[in-house]
C-alpha cells in the first residue's frame, strides 16, 4: 500500500501516522508538500493532525486552499481514499471533501485524554475490521472539535450512513458523558457519501502499540490495508 | 481603498464564546446583557479604485476564504 | 561600507536624549557601575550604547548576584558534553545519541499577561533547545501559584496553562510533566518555569561561538518589533504595584511561526552550512549577537537598518533590544548564504544577511552607513559586575517530634481532605488542557508514574528502544524551613522520581527562584540552597548541565518562598522494562522500601491538617538515598516490581492512596510492628523512600537484605478500597472524587 501524506505549515502529527503506517504496513509514506499541486500515485491520501497555519483565521480554512488540496479533490473524486485527521478533518470539511463543519469545542479549551468510540458500520474500507456496535479507545487531542451540520445534513449523512464514530460512555452509552467538545449527535468521524473519504478528531494513528496508548486505533490501518490489496 | 469585513456567526450556530462573554459581563455586574454573539473583524488594504469592483472582489474573498458560508455572515464595508 | 574599529565616538541620532542619571537609573546601571562603563568606554555612551551595557549587565544576562555560588555547583561528569554556559546543557545518552535540555523561567511576563507570559516562556526555552541542533521531544513545567483564595489566583491559572498549551500543543511537542503548588507567598509573584528536552545525534551539536573573520551573521525568523523593549531590566527588578502598567512590552509569541523556524533550522543544520546559531532571547539581538562574538573572540558589524522590521520608525535602540520572538542568529559559511536563503524562504520567513564577524574584538553598530555603536567586547564581559552579597544563613528550626503532633481526630477524613488539597488534588484539569501524546513515543504520562517517560526511537532497526525519564521537584517550604535541607531534597526527589521508573538519573537543570539579593536573608537562602544542591548533586553523580536564575521575586518587599526548582532527565535502556506508580493488578506484595521515622515537621499533614508550618525539615541521608535507589533501579530491571512511587509530600498513606486510584486497584495493608507512631508512620516525610508492588516477594525480600536497604511487607493489592488495619477504611471511589473535584471545582467557580 503505498500511502501519501500531506504536509502544510504547521501540520505536526504526519510523523506520528508515517510511523503508525510504517509499523502496520512495513512501508514509509510518502511525504507530499502543501505547494505541490501533484505528487505520485498513491493508493492512500492521508492529511495529517496540527495547526496548519497557526489555525489562524478558523481552523483549516487557508489549508483548504493550498494547491495540493485541488489534486485531493480530484483524486478523491476518482475514488482515491482519504483519511483525514483532527487538523486534517477540518481542511477536508472546509474544502468540501465531507459534510459539516468542526467548532471551537464547547468548554472553550484544548482537550487531551483518551476518549470512547462507537463504531456506527463496518461497511467501509476504514472500518472493516470493527464490528458494528464495537466501543474502541482512542485519544483525541484538540480545541476545535466540535462537530456542527445544519438539521438537513445531519438527516440526510444519518440516512446514508455516514456517520463513521460516535463519542461513548466506556459501555457504548451515546449521551453526553463521552462527549469531550460538545459535537452535535456526540459525532466523532463522518464519511462522504461514498465512504471513500473519512474524517474525525481522534487519532487512532496514537493508539497501535499497547505500551503507548494502546492498540484499538490499528485495525483502523489494518483495514485499509485489507480493503486496498 | 480601505475595507471593512465583519464576519459573524449564523443565527442558530452555537457561540460558546460568546456565550462565555455574556456569563463573564452578568458576573461582572452588567445583569442587562442578554444575549451575546462575538465574530471576526477584517481590515484589508485594496489596490483597487472602483468601488463596485472592490466589492465584488471582497465578496468572492469571503466566499472562498474569510469566512464559512456553512456557519458564517459576513458584511463589507468600503471605506475612502 | 566603512568599518569602524577606532573608538571614535560614534554619530548621534537626531532626537537622542542626552544622557542624565535619571536615564541611568531607568537603566537599572547603579552608579558605580555606570563608572564602570564609563571607563571601558572612555567616553559618554550613546543610547544604544547605554540599552546595551544595562541589558548585558542586568541580573537576567550577567548572573551578577548569583554567579559566585553557581560555581559551587558540580557540572562534570563522563557523559556529560555541554555543561552550563550555553543555550542548553548537553548529556550523552548512549548510541550515537545526546539528550540536549534546559529548564528556563518566564515569572514576571506570566503575572503582568498570563498567557502570551507563559506561551513565550515556552517558546524560548524550545529554541534554546533546538538551536543547539536538537529536535525537541518533551516540555514539562513548574508552577507556583498564589492562594487560591487570592483575588487574582484563578486568572493567573487559566491563563498561564492556557498559554503553555497554546504554544506546545501547535509546536507539536507533547507537554509530559510538571508540577503546580499554591502558597500566598505567591500571591505578587507567581513562577512559570518551562523545560524542554530535545534529542540530538551527538556528533551534530550546533554551538553559539562564532568563527571565520568575514563569515555573514544571518538574522532568521520574524520581523522585529516593539515587543518587550526592557524586558531583561524588567525581571532583574522588584515589582511594585504599578508594574501592571507595563503591558505594552511584554512580547507576544507566535508558536506557528516557531514551528516553521524549528524546521527551517533543523533543515539546515542537515547541511554543512552553519558556523554558529544563536537564539534571540532575552535582550534580543543584543545579547545574542554579543554572545556569538565574545565566545569566538571576535568583533562584529551589524548593519541595524538590514534587520527585518515589523513597525515604521524604529531606531537602533528599540532594534537591538527588542525582545520579538521567533528569532535566531546565525554565522553561515562562506558562500553559503543561498542555500541557507532558499531553505527560508520556503518555511516563508524571513532571512536577512546584517552583518559579518571581524577581528576588531568590537561590536560596531551601523544605521544608514554612520556608525552609531562601537564597544570593545572582552571588557563588557570580563568587567561586568559580580557581586559576592552578605548573606546570612537561615538557621535550623527546631525539630518537631511526633508526639508533639496530634493525631487525626478522624482518619479517613484525614486522607479525604490531604487528598483533595490543593497542592495534592489531581492536576488533571491542567495536562488534560496539553497535548501529552503527539509524537506517540509517551510512555508514561502524567500521573501515571514519578517522572514522565518518552521513548527515543532506535536509529538501528529491530533494536530495544532506551526511554528518557524525566521530571522537575522542588518542595519549597523545606527550602524555606532550611535552605541546604531543602536544596539536598530538591535534588534527590528529582533523582528518585527518576530511578522509580527503573531509569538512571544522569543529570540536572536547576530553575533559581529567589528574592531579592541584595537582602542578606535572601542571599543566605540562595547560597544555602546552592550548598544543598552541591552535595546532593556530588553524591549522587548527578552534575548540573544548564540552569537559569531568577531574582527579586518580590512585591512590595514580600519575597516568595525560595524555590530553587530542579528539572532532571535520565535514561533506561530498554524501555520495555519500565515502571509506572499505577497499581492495576490484585494479589502483589505492598512493600516499603526505605527506613520510617516519622518525620512531621515541614509536613504537609502538618500543615492541611493541622494548620502549623513549622519544624526542621525532613534531613536527607544521601548514602541511604543512593542505597535505596540503586536498589530499587535493580529490582526494576530484574522485572520484579510491577508498580513504584517514591514517598513524598504527604508520606506513605497519600503515595498509596495515589497508586490506588491512579490504577482503579485497592490495598490493604496493616503498620508492622513499630516504635513511630502511626500518624508519623502514615504521613510522615522521611526521604529516601520507595512503596512497590510485587509478585516476587521473597527475591525482592532477600534482594533488599542483601544490599543493605530496609524493606517490610505492609500487605496486599486487590479490591476497591484501601484499607489499613485499624485505622483507614475508604471507598477508592471516594478518595477519586475528593483527588479529582478540586481543581475543576475551584476553576469553574468562576465560569
Amino acid at each position: 500500500m503505498k500511502t501519501s501524506v500531506l504536509v502544510f505549515p504547521g501540520s505536526n502529527r504526519e510523523g506520528d501516522v508515517a510511523q503508525a503506517i510504517e509499523l502496520i504496513t512495513g512501508r514509509k509514506s510518502n511525504m507530499v508538500w502543501h505547494g505541490d499541486g501533484d505528487f505520485e500515485k498513491t493508493d492512500l491520501i492521508v492529511i495529517p493532525g496540527g495547526f496548519s497555519y497557526g489555525d489562524y483565521l478558523r481552523c483549516g480554512a487557508m489549508a483548504a486552499q493550498s494547491p495540493v488540496m485541488t489534486e485531493v479533490k480530484k483524486r478523491a473524486a476518482q475514488g482515491v481514499p482519504v483519511l483525514a485527521i483532527c487538523n486534517g478533518f477540518q481542511i477536508a470539511a472546509e474544502a468540501g471533501l465531507l459534510p459539516g463543519v468542526l467548532m471551537r469545542n464547547e468548554n472553550l479549551k484544548f482537550v487531551c485524554a483518551d476518549v470512547h468510540l462507537k463504531v456506527e458500520t463496518s461497511q467501509s474500507l476504514f472500518t472493516n475490521r470493527y464490528q458494528a456496535g464495537q466501543v474502541i479507545k482512542v485519544p483525541v487531542a484538540h480545541a476545535e472539535g466540535n462537530y456542527f451540520a445544519d438539521t438537513e445534513t445531519l438527516k440526510r449523512i444519518e440516512d446514508r450512513g455516514q456517520v463513521a464514530f460516535r463519542y461513548c460512555a466506556p459501555d457504548g452509552t451515546v449521551d453526553g458523558t463521552g462527549n469531550p467538545n460538545g459535537s452535535i449527535r456526540n459525532i466523532a468521524g463522518v464519511f462522504n457519501e461514498t465512504k471513500t473519504v473519512l474524517g474525525l478528531m481522534p487519532h487512532p494513528e496514537n493508539a497501535v502499540e499497547p505500551m503507548f496508548g494502546g492498540t484499538d486505533g490499528k485495525a483502523l490501518f489494518e483495514g485499509i490495508v485489507d480493503a486496498l490489496s | 481603498m480601505k475595507a471593512r469585513v465583519h464576519v459573524t456567526l449564523k443565527n442558530g450556530v452555537l457561540d460558546p464564546q460568546g456565550k462565555a462573554i455574556g456569563h463573564s459581563l452578568n458576573r461582572l455586574g452588567f445583569p442587562e446583557v442578554g444575549d451575546v454573539r462575538q465574530g471576526k473583524y477584517i481590515e484589508l488594504e485594496l489596490a483597487e479604485t472602483d468601488a463596485a469592483k472592490a466589492k465584488a472582489r471582497l465578496d468572492e474573498m469571503c466566499r472562498k476564504l474569510l469566512a464559512n458560508t456553512v456557519i458564517e455572515n459576513y458584511s463589507i464595508e468600503l471605506v475612502g | 561600507m566603512t568599518i569602524a574599529t577606532e573608538k571614535n565616538p560614534p554619530v548621534k541620532l537626531p532626537n537622542e536624549p542626552a544622557i542624565t542619571p535619571k536615564i541611568v537609573a531607568d537603566h537599572g546601571l547603579a552608579p558605580d557601575e555606570y563608572e564602570r562603563l564609563l571607563k571601558i568606554m572612555g567616553r559618554t555612551p550613546t543610547m544604544v550604547e547605554l540599552g546595551i551595557f544595562s541589558a548585558m549587565w542586568s541580573e537576567h544576562c550577567s548572573y551578577k548576584s548569583s554567579k559566585v555560588w553557581l560555581k559551587k555547583l558540580p557540572t562534570q561528569a563522563p557523559w556529560v558534553i555541554q555543561g552550563p554556559g550555553e543555550n542548553a546543557g548537553v548529556i550523552d545518552i548512549g548510541d550515537g545519541q545526546a539528550a540536549i535540555f534546559k529548564m528556563e523561567s518566564h515569572n514576571h511576563p506570566s503575572y503582568i499577561e498570563p498567557y502570551q507570559g507563559a506561551a513565550t516562556g515556552v517558546g524560548g526555552i524550545l529554541r534554546d533547545v533546538f538551536t543547539m541542533g536538537a529536535r525537541p521531544v518533551a516540555n514539562l513545567n513548574a508552577l507556583r501559584f498564589g492562594d487560591p483564595s487570592h483575588p487574582k489566583t484563578r486568572h493567573l491559572v487559566s491563563g498561564v496553562v492556557a498559554g503553555i498549551g497554546g504554544y506546545g500543543n501547535c509546536m507539536g511537542i507533547p507537554t509530559v510533566g510538571g508540577e503546580t503548588n499554591f502558597h500566598a507567598a505567591y500571591n505578587g509573584n507567581i513562577l512559570v518555569n518551562a523545560m524542554t528536552v530535545g534529542i540530538a545525534p551527538a556528533d551534530r551539536i550546533f554551538y553559539a561561538a562564532a568563527a571565520g573573520v568575514g563569515n555573514p551573521l544571518v538574522y532568521v525568523g520574524s520581523k522585529t518589533g516593539r515587543d518587550g523593549i526592557h524586558g531583561a531590566t524588567m525581571a532583574s527588578t522588584e515589582f511594585s504595584e504599578d508594574s501592571e502598567e507595563k503591558r505594552p512590552t511584554v512580547q507576544v509569541g507566535d508558536p506557528f511561526v516557531e514551528k516553521l523556524l524549528l524546521e527551517a533550522c533543523l533543515e539546515l543544520m542537515a547541511t554543512d552550512a552553519i558556523v554558529a546559531i544563536q537564539d534571540m532571547g532575552a535582550a534580543g539581538l543584543t545579547s545574542s549577537s554579543f554572545e556569538m562574538a565574545a565566545k569566538g573572540g571576535l568583533g562584529v558589524v551589524v548593519e541595524l537598518d538590514k534587520v527585518p522590521m515589523r513597525e515604521q520608525g524604529m531606531n537602533p535602540y528599540e532594534l537591538m533590544l527588542s525582545e520579538s520572538q521567533e528569532r535566531m542568529l546565525i554565522v553561515l559559511k562562506p558562500g553559503r548564504e543561498d542555500l541557507a536563503r532558499k531553505i527560508f524562504e520556503k518555511w516563508e520567513l524571513d532571512f536577512s544577511i546584517i552583518g559579518r564577524l571581524t577581528d576588531t574584538e568590537r561590536m560596531v553598530l551601523t544605521w544608514h552607513g554612520k556608525v552609531v555603536g562601537n564597544i570593545p567586547i572582552p571588557p563588557l564581559v570580563t568587567e561586568a559586575p559580580v557581586y559576592e552579597r552578605p548573606w546570612t544563613l537561615t538557621p535550623l528550626p527546631a525539630v518537631l517530634e511526633a508526639s508533639q503532633v496530634p493525631t487525626p481526630r478522624d482518619w479517613n477524613a484525614s486522607l479525604i481532605s490531604l487528598m483533595g488539597c490543593p497542592d495534592l488534588a489531581s492536576k488533571a484539569w491542567i495536562w488534560h488542557q496539553y497535548d501529552h501524546l503527539i509524537m506517540g513515543n509517551t510512555a508514561i504520562r502524567p500521573q501515571d508514574g514519578d517522572a514522565a517517560l518518552v521513548r527515543v526511537p532506535s536509529i538501528v532497526t529491530g533494536a530495544v528502544h532506551k526511554g528518557l525519564a524525566m521530571t522537575s521537584d522542588c518542595t519549597p517550604r523545606y527550602v524555606q524551613a532550611h535552605p541546604e535541607t531543602g536544596g539536598r531534597q530538591a535534588v534527590a526527589e528529582a533523582w528518585r522520581n527518576i530511578t522509580a521508573t527503573g531509569a538512571r538519573p544522569l543529570a540536572v537543570t536547576d530553575n533559581m527562584n529567589f528574592g531579592n539579593p541584595q537582602k542578606p536573608e535572601i542571599m543566605g537562602q540562595f547560597a544555602g540552597a546552592i550548598m544543598g544542591m552541591a552535595e546532593a548533586c556530588k553524591a549522587l553523580d548527578f552534575p548540573v548541565v544548564s540552569g537559569n536564575v531568577s531574582l527579586y521575586n518580590e512585591t512590595e518587599g514580600r519575597p516568595i518562598l525560595p524555590t530553587p526548582t530542579i528539572g532532571a532527565v535520565g535514561v533506561i535502556d530498554d524501555i520495555a522494562k519500565a515502571v509506572g506508580s499505577r497499581l492495576t493488578q490484585g494479589g502483589l506484595a505492598i512493600v516499603l522500601v526505605g527506613e520510617t521515622r516519622g518525620w512531621l515537621g515541614q509536613s504537609l499533614y502538618l500543615r492541611e491538617i493541622c494548620g502549623r508550618e513549622d519544624g526542621a525539615p525532613p534531613p536527607v541521608d544521601l548514602a541511604a538515598e543512593r542505597r535505596n535507589g540503586d536498589f530499587i533501579r535493580s529490582e526494576i530491571d530484574a522485572r520484579r516490581i510491577a508498580a513504584c512511587h517514591d514517598l513524598s509530600d504527604g508520606g506513605l498513606l497519600v503515595a498509596l492512596a495515589e497508586m490506588c486510584i491512579a490504577g482503579g486497584t485497592g490495598v490493604e495493608i496493616a503498620l508492622p510492628p513499630t516504635s513511630v507512631p502511626s500518624h508519623a508512620f502514615l504521613y510522615g516525610e522521611d526521604q529516601a523512600r520507595y512503596v512497590i508492588a510485587t509478585g516476587t516477594l521473597d527475591e525482592v525480600l532477600d534482594a533488599a537484605k542483601g544490599a543493605g536497604v530496609p524493606a517490610v511487607l505492609l500487605g496486599y493489592s486487590g479490591g476497591v478500597s484501601l484499607t489499613v488495619k485499624g485505622l483507614v477504611s475508604l471507598e477508592l471511589d471516594d478518595i477519586k472524587a475528593a483527588h479529582e473535584a478540586w481543581l475543576p471545582t475551584y476553576m469553574d467557580a468562576a465560569e
